[in-house]
């Protein structure tokens, strides 16, 4: 059976449009209303209410759910479903995401779009199941062998589990790349109100399907269509015959592996198709940081007790601002720089003992202060534990 | 459709010409099973553009770059998990997966095992060379005992792996395995296993003379074969020889590797039940709680 999005369908399966529900159930439901129509999981906690939620909900919106063997199935089930011409997701968190890591790459080296979400828990190894934290934020990054880019959008609230889920679709299938969900068991299990969007006001994008001349058409070059370095994307059954492999290849997409310039052409292409757009893939927010002598940067969950923070301080006259990163990954290197050039001290409060402090140090050198707030053992920050950072200057 | 009578024609049809020459050796039993495969494609006259084929990495994985058709060539071990992804997108698809011992049966096994618990609708070819081959000629879980590899250097001292019992046992719906001097039943059941809705498992036992053959005495392509005749019995004879032979006879093909069709049955496959399950919810509407706003 193949699915055809259905918004009717879609919103009747999600319910009311005002509701009070789990950043768990959020994603799901950024899943459904971005047109996703395939899920392979695997229980894990905290991410298990994603896949269950997806049990019940994509038979009825005509998808296909799976509850793969484990998280590499998962990852791989969720890549094939793509070439299949599925928009595809999966949810984990940190063992099943370390399972995940090689498949990863496998999606970015063969441009396959698809979406993670990982609940992020405590690690190493095992760590603390039900507790939330940040742990895997430079996983997410570098966790996979070799050169690439990745997409890790950090959500703080329930709406951005919902939001951030559809936007990791548009841009995963945008650029055609993997992107990731990185919330956290804060934001997971978290209840909150949320609206769901109406069909008018959603913005989605979808991959750029082939369709030039089976003769003329290369697999794995720039696009023959427009101006763009990705791709068209010819979905398997669709006469365009295409081979798909994890090699280095060349633009007809056949294993080119001894040569250096087939690979620093398909790695640089690759990897630049989102660098040379790294202006327009900025998603932050600032607060109070015009006149702010110290900044809180910060993303995901913790970005909460650092508001508190904030506001504690701004009522005893503290000029102290806030920079949330909703997309981590690719980092807005001149906007750090920026805010850099204009504060005294950048604070770095993370669920980690300090991994998005380090871009953030490496783009503020010579302008500021950064310093690292870490807390972990799955407990958020408390608003004071934040203020004492502030009190210390 | 112009009938295809020798295996230029059919290699004509079926291969990825741009792709050529192949990385197989000389005696290499892969390309034998690729021309069953055409053979028993060709019999069938399918579309290809609705083949897909999937695959892992190894000797046998590089199949799929060599055919004229969509093919995705994925990690080690994964290619049936992939593949069923590519199947729950597409129901119309037929997939083929081609995997060798190693990455089949080897890191692969969880994935073979579920694929044929759930008896999704693929047809996996694993072609049994009882060696990893491709990184030089490591010990593989389906090498018989005393063989020597690179890592078995004393030889193996390792139980093989029998993956058409372990098909068998998970309810596969057609579980074969032939040896690639076999020239005609061999077809037979591949065409068997691509027309049958749900799991099939294909296995043959073919040669690699260069990380095989040559540390066990059987490089000369010859020896391997007839390596084959005299270590391989089949299925039904096996089971005569147990039932009514003497003492003897059963000593002598105690052993042996059993060939022929172990299973061909009709249960119900995964997207089957999945589709009457969408089918039985469209009918009961779900609840929505207080209606929409």
């Amino acid at each position: 059976m193949k699915y055809i999005r259905d918004p009717k369908r879609i919103r009747e399966v999600l319910g009311k449009k005002v509701q009070f529900i789990l950043g768990d159930m959020a994603c799901v439901y950024g899943g459904l209303l971005a047109g996703c129509s395939f899920f392979g999981g695997y229980p894990i906690t905290p991410a298990s209410e994603v896949a269950e939620g997806m049990a019940r909900s994509l038979p009825r919106v005509g998808g296909t759910y799976i509850q793969m063997e484990d998280e590499i199935g998962s990852i791989a089930a969720v890549i094939g479903a793509a070439w299949g011409g599925a928009k595809s997701m999966t949810a984990t968190s940190g063992p099943g995401f370390s399972l995940m890591m090689e498949n990863y790459g496998f999606a970015v080296m063969t441009e396959t779009p698809c979406v993670i979400v990982n609940v992020q828990r405590t690690g190493p190894s095992t760590g603390q199941p039900t507790l939330g934290a940040q742990g895997d934020m430079m996983q997410v990054r570098w966790g996979t062998h070799g050169d690439l880019e990745t997409f890790a959008f950090a959500p703080s609230t329930v709406q951005e589990c919902l939001d951030f889920t559809i936007e990791a679709f548009n841009l995963s299938e945008k650029y055609r790349n993997p992107a990731c969900v990185m919330t956290d068991g804060e934001v997971g299990h978290l209840r909150e109100r949320i609206v769901v969007p109406d069909e008018k006001d959603l913005k989605i994008i979808d991959r750029i399907n082939a369709t030039i001349d089976k003769e003329k058409f290369i697999p794995f070059s720039e696009s023959q269509t427009r101006k763009s370095k990705v791709p068209d994307f010819p979905t398997f059954g669709t006469g365009y015959r295409t081979y798909v492999t994890g090699l280095t290849h060349n633009e007809k997409g056949f294993p080119a592996t001894d040569k250096q310039p087939d690979h620093e052409r398909l790695v640089k292409r690759i990897t630049s198709k989102i660098t040379d757009d790294a202006d327009k893939l900025v998603m932050i927010e600032q607060l109070n940081v015009d006149d702010a002598d110290t900044v809180f940067v910060t993303y995901g969950a913790t970005a909460r007790p650092a508001e508190s923070a904030m506001e504690i301080a701004r009522k005893k006259g503290k000029k102290v601002g806030l920079f949330r990163l909703k997309l981590v990954w690719p980092f807005p290197e001149k906007e750090i720089i920026k805010l850099a050039k204009n504060v005294d001290k950048i604070i770095v409060p993370e669920m980690n003992l300090g991994q998005i402090v380090h871009p953030v140090r490496e783009f503020s050198e010579g302008y500021c202060e950064v310093v690292s707030a870490p807390k972990i053992g799955g407990e958020m920050h408390f608003p004071d534990e934040l203020y004492k950072y502030l009190e210390d200057k | 459709m112009v009938e295809i009578k020798t295996a230029e024609e059919l290699n004509k049809k079926y291969l990825r010409e741009g792709m050529w020459p192949t990385i197989f050796c000389n005696g290499c039993g892969h390309g034998v099973v690729l021309e069953f495969t055409f053979w028993a494609l060709e019999e069938l006259g399918w579309d290809m553009d609705k083949v897909i084929f999937a695959s892992g990495i190894g000797c046998s994985s590089r199949l799929p770059g060599y055919i004229n058709a969509d093919g995705l060539h994925t990690t080690h071990g994964r290619a049936i998990a992939f593949a069923t992804g590519i199947k729950a997108a597409n129901p119309d698809f037929n997939i083929i997966v081609f995997t060798g011992d190693g990455d089949c049966a080897g890191i692969g096994g969880n994935h073979f095992i579920h694929a044929a618990r759930r008896n999704i609708d693929m047809t996996v070819i694993m072609i049994n060379n009882f060696i990893y081959g491709m990184t030089g000629g490591q010990l593989a879980p389906t090498a018989p005992l005393g063989s020597i590899a690179t890592t078995a250097p004393y030889g193996n001292i390792e139980h093989p792996f029998d993956i058409c019992e372990l098909a068998k046992a998970l309810g596969a719906n057609y579980v074969a395995r032939w040896p690639v001097s076999h020239p005609y039943q061999p077809i037979k059941s591949v065409k068997e296993g691509l027309e049958k809705k749900g799991f099939s498992l294909l296995e043959f036992l073919a040669p690699c003379p260069t990380a095989y053959g040559r540390r066990n005495k059987l490089g000369d392509i010859k020896k391997h074969w007839a390596w084959y005749d005299n270590n391989t019995i089949l299925i039904e004879d096996y089971d005569r020889i147990m039932k009514y032979g003497k003492e003897e006879e059963k000593n002598e093909i105690k052993d042996k590797m059993r060939i022929g069709v172990f299973q061909n049955i009709q249960k119900s496959g995964f997207f089957e039940q999945y589709e009457k399950l969408v089918e039985r919810l469209a009918v009961k509407e779900p609840k929505t709680k207080g209606g929409k706003k």
